[in-house]
């Protein structure tokens, strides 16, 4: 018997309503709640979790106390056991954060939960080494992180399928964060957190179209870029998954979220921040190129999770010398919003606007429109 | 006299299902279909009993694993099998949308089969001896020359896919000998035939896809940023797979020519264009067909097909050989063409697919073909509009704009509403005789999509019936969504496990394989 743990966080997506841009923090809570702010998240979760009462018979269900979980459990159907405790009127990302370690310890096999980004970066804060897979319940003001469904619908027949055993894919999601602060002063500062573990829901093709792998596609994205690349020449490789394949086949050691920096097929440097890669690139006698791909779920190439490739660097290597790498099936999912650019130089957005040449496989590319603007 | 409106939804239709095994498991020791006469004595004491001509080394040690199984029971196993499947025999073959299931004929059947012009014919024959089918093979091309305004037409390969590929290597033939070396890439489109990307992509070019714009046609925009002194070539479907003709192709012709680049036409979605719109008008330099769609030659079962390719004068050097030439007297294969390609099939392709093809083509006269074509368009217009008034069908992309002789459909409000998919209403489709339809190839760009295509042999009647069985499930996914889910119910097979098809430990290709792995076997 499969076992789903629950976690709700209570006042995600407070502060959207009221467009406070966000919900961290006391002070903004209270702030959003004297504007007349409602919870939005239960609603949103007993949605989900509704469509898993379906399958009630088939798992064994953990919540966290009250409006943490054991609430809209109820109100669906279900029949959780409770773990854990909180002060029910004022949960704080800390409950969040402990619900979920006391899921892993209870071992479930998936952990679903309703808020944005916040409560994403507190799940895998918590979850750290842990292999669990999670599915996000879109219920939060921001929804940068790509470990979201597409709404809650959609979030409780995945976990359904999942459980069952149904589905089997698991892809790596990346957990965004943008600094609230900054964001309310109109500067946008996200960071990449990490990734969490997220089920996929399979599409079953017909036999016409054949088998279709986007793991053997970026391989073969990654084994182009390598075959391509030339000596003596800097390549700055921009943090995500995508980018990790290209140094997996050269077998050099990398950093998920940070930029790395490759010479002649070597490591030059790990992590490096935005300074030392401006002088790494001015010292250089010779080319350089810039590796990135898109972050977060609105399809970022710069600007987001990525800031030490910072607008001076873009300019001083030149933008032909950027490569975009991506999935295929991220482009179609992204479809029919640009991939985007927010270095925080506005003339510069607007140069990297047009058409790029995404690599998204051996010898195998999209063109695909880049934009400064989401609209 | 007024026709008696009849009920059309088959809701008593039931499949049949016999449990069969595999005809391995119906081995009989000592069984036979067949006991072979010997020789008599006589006769072998003068010429040898036949056996002992053949080499030792092509003689088998051992006797073949063949199941030992008698005709009557032979018979039977293959008539029970056929009866679980559904074939564009007994089903609509509405359900196929970009393949073009239209009727083929069964006297071309008959003909292909039996008519000793090409049963006892050999390709290794003189050619002086098989003057008919040469004929025919000429004419056909004479035919396609006309259809399309191209200027020589290969009959060689043996696919749509292989017709492509070979349009890539004449690309390819045909910049090299320019001594242009800088042509490495090929643009192609999302949604044009996954072929045409992936086959330029196996003879050795850079491939870039274009993604649609918000309109579904390809993004103009986005071709000419990726025009440039190394574009070999551009290699796109209209209309697409979507149904959508893109009325401003010679745009795209003008601007990949502009850069000396060549176009390449997939016209495997010719039917509803047959005798209206030519590749030669809109400047492309080559085009393929698929005789196995458009012209009637039967489509499905891996084959035989043929893809016909068509070239402008300037690259005729260029085709595959041999090819079919006629001087006034006799016919002759011709291989003095030191540029070709090569060759790209054995023999000189398909020559069952080519006859059933000159046989229809007869059969219609240029009139014909004309009126084939819009017959098609008109009961596809018929055909979408009533879909597009079934509860949960939305049409994405090109809104009010007409589509040809298919579209691609998508039930994504239908899943929004119920949770009721495409995949879900396949498996009920099947429980009113009806066969799979067709989603789309991969990516699906088009969510929850599905895709028909009337054709002009279907009438009114074989349209409402299916109308009438998408209108049923529809209503059944918004009154018991689960009732959809959990079909077929009438079927041979219930509900394969689509994800064993995927795993390599329950795979077995093999009777070998099979025994192995159930254990039956070391």
């Amino acid at each position: 018997m499969r076992k789903l743990g629950v976690i709700v966080n209570p006042v995600a997506g407070m502060g959207g309503r009221v467009g406070l841009k966000g919900s961290d923090g006391i002070e903004i809570l209270e702030k959003a709640r004297k504007m007349g702010a409602k919870p939005e998240a239960p609603r949103r979760a007993a949605e989900a979790l509704k469509v898993i009462a379906n399958i009630k018979d088939q798992i064994k269900v953990y919540a966290y106390p009250h409006e943490m979980g054991a609430d809209e459990c109820l109100e669906a159907g279900l029949e959780p056991e409770v773990i854990g405790s909180i002060k029910s009127g004022a949960t704080r990302p800390e409950d969040t954060m402990e619900a979920a370690r006391l899921m892993v310890a209870k071992e479930v096999d998936l952990i679903l939960f309703a808020g944005g980004d916040g409560t994403a970066r507190n799940i895998h804060t918590a979850i750290g080494a842990n292999n669990i897979p999670v599915l996000g319940i879109p219920a939060g003001v921001k929804i940068h992180s790509a470990v979201y469904a597409i709404n809650p619908r959609s979030a409780g027949e995945v976990a359904s399928l999942y459980l069952q055993g149904k589905v089997v894919e698991i892809k790596e999601a990346e957990v965004m964060d943008i600094d609230e602060e900054a964001f309310r002063e109109g500067r946008v500062n996200a960071r990449l957190y990490g990734y969490l573990r997220v089920p996929v829901e399979r599409r079953v093709q017909s036999v016409k179209s054949g088998a279709h792998s986007e793991q053997a596609e970026i391989q073969g994205m990654a084994a182009d870029v390598v075959a391509n690349m030339e000596p003596d020449t800097l390549y700055i490789i921009g943090p995500g998954t995508t980018t990790r394949s290209i140094m997996e086949r050269l077998g050099l050691e990398y950093t998920l979220l940070g930029v790395d920096v490759v010479l002649n097929k070597q490591l030059l440097q790990l992590d490096v921040g935005e300074e030392q890669l401006f002088n790494l690139v001015e010292q250089h006698k010779g080319n350089a190129r810039i590796v990135v791909t898109a972050i977060g779920g609105q399809g970022h190439i710069f600007g987001r999770g990525n800031q030490q490739i910072s607008p001076r660097i873009i300019r001083k290597v030149g933008k032909n010398n950027i490569t975009v790498v991506a999935s295929r099936d991220k482009l179609v999912a992204l479809q029919p919003h640009p991939l985007l650019v927010d270095t925080g130089d506005p003339d510069l957005d607007q140069e990297l606007s047009g058409y790029v040449r995404v690599v998204t496989g051996w010898e195998d590319s999209i063109m695909y429109r880049v934009s400064n603007d989401a609209g | 006299m007024a026709r008696q409106q009849r009920k059309l939804l088959r809701d008593n239709y039931h499949q049949a299902r016999w449990d069969e095994p595999i005809i391995f498991e119906m081995s009989v020791p000592g069984e036979r279909g067949v006991l072979v006469p010997m020789a008599s004595e006589e006769i072998a004491s003068q010429v040898g009993d036949g056996a002992s001509a053949i080499p030792a080394s092509l003689r088998r040690k051992k006797a073949p694993a063949l199941p030992e199984v008698n005709q009557m029971r032979v018979n039977r196993h293959y008539y029970h099998l056929s009866q679980e499947t559904l074939g564009t025999d007994v089903t609509l073959g509405i359900s196929e949308g970009t393949c073009t299931m239209k009727y083929s004929p069964k006297v071309q059947e008959h003909m292909a089969s039996r008519h000793p012009g090409i049963v006892e014919v050999h390709p290794h024959q003189d050619p002086e001896t098989m003057q008919g089918l040469l004929e025919i093979y000429y004419k056909v091309e004479q035919f396609l020359k006309e259809v399309s305004g191209m200027d020589a037409f290969s009959l060689q390969p043996g696919g749509g896919a292989h017709a492509v590929y070979t349009n890539a290597s004449i690309i390819r033939a045909y910049h090299r000998a320019r001594g242009d070396h800088k042509r490495t890439e090929i643009i192609t489109t999302m949604f044009s035939h996954p072929c045409d990307a992936a086959t330029p992509n196996t003879a050795g070019f850079k491939v870039i896809t274009l993604m649609p714009d918000e309109s579904g046609y390809p993004d103009l925009e986005a071709m000419k940023a990726a025009l440039s002194e190394r574009t070999a070539g551009i290699m796109i479907t209209n209309p697409e797979d979507t149904g959508i003709y893109n009325p401003r192709i010679e745009e795209y012709v003008r601007a990949a020519h502009a850069v000396g680049a060549l176009c390449s036409y997939d016209q495997a979605n010719a039917n509803g264009m047959l005798g209206i719109h030519r590749a030669k008008e809109a400047n492309f330099d080559l085009v393929h067909f698929n005789l196995h769609k458009t012209f009637s030659a039967p489509h499905g079962s891996m084959g035989p097909a043929t893809g016909a390719v068509g070239v402008k004068e300037f690259l005729k050097p260029y085709l595959p050989v041999p090819r079919v030439e006629f001087d006034g007297q006799k016919y002759t294969l011709n291989y003095n063409y030191p540029e070709s390609i090569g060759k790209v099939r054995t023999f000189f392709g398909n020559a069952n697919v080519v006859l059933k093809t000159y046989m229809w083509i007869m059969q219609h006269g240029a009139d014909g073909l004309k009126e084939a074509a819009i017959c098609s368009v008109l009961n596809n217009q018929y055909f979408m509009k009533k879909i597009s008034q079934i509860p949960g069908v939305v049409i994405p992309y090109a809104k009010g704009k007409r589509r040809l002789e298919q579209v691609r459909y998508s039930w994504e409000k239908l899943m929004q509403d119920t949770g009721v998919g495409t995949d879900d209403v396949n498996r009920r489709l099947v429980d009113f005789g009806i066969e799979h339809y067709w989603t789309s190839h991969h990516p699906w760009v088009v969510p929850e999509p599905f895709t028909l295509e009337p054709c002009e042999s279907y009438n009114k009647e074989d349209m409402d019936e299916y109308i009438e069985v998408l209108q049923q499930i529809s209503k059944e996914a918004y009154e018991d969504p689960d009732f959809v889910k959990k079909a077929p119910y009438k079927a041979a097979s219930h509900r394969p496990t689509h994800s064993a098809i995927d795993d390599p430990e329950l795979i077995a290709v093999t009777w070998r394989q099979y025994q192995k792995k159930k254990g039956l076997r070391k």
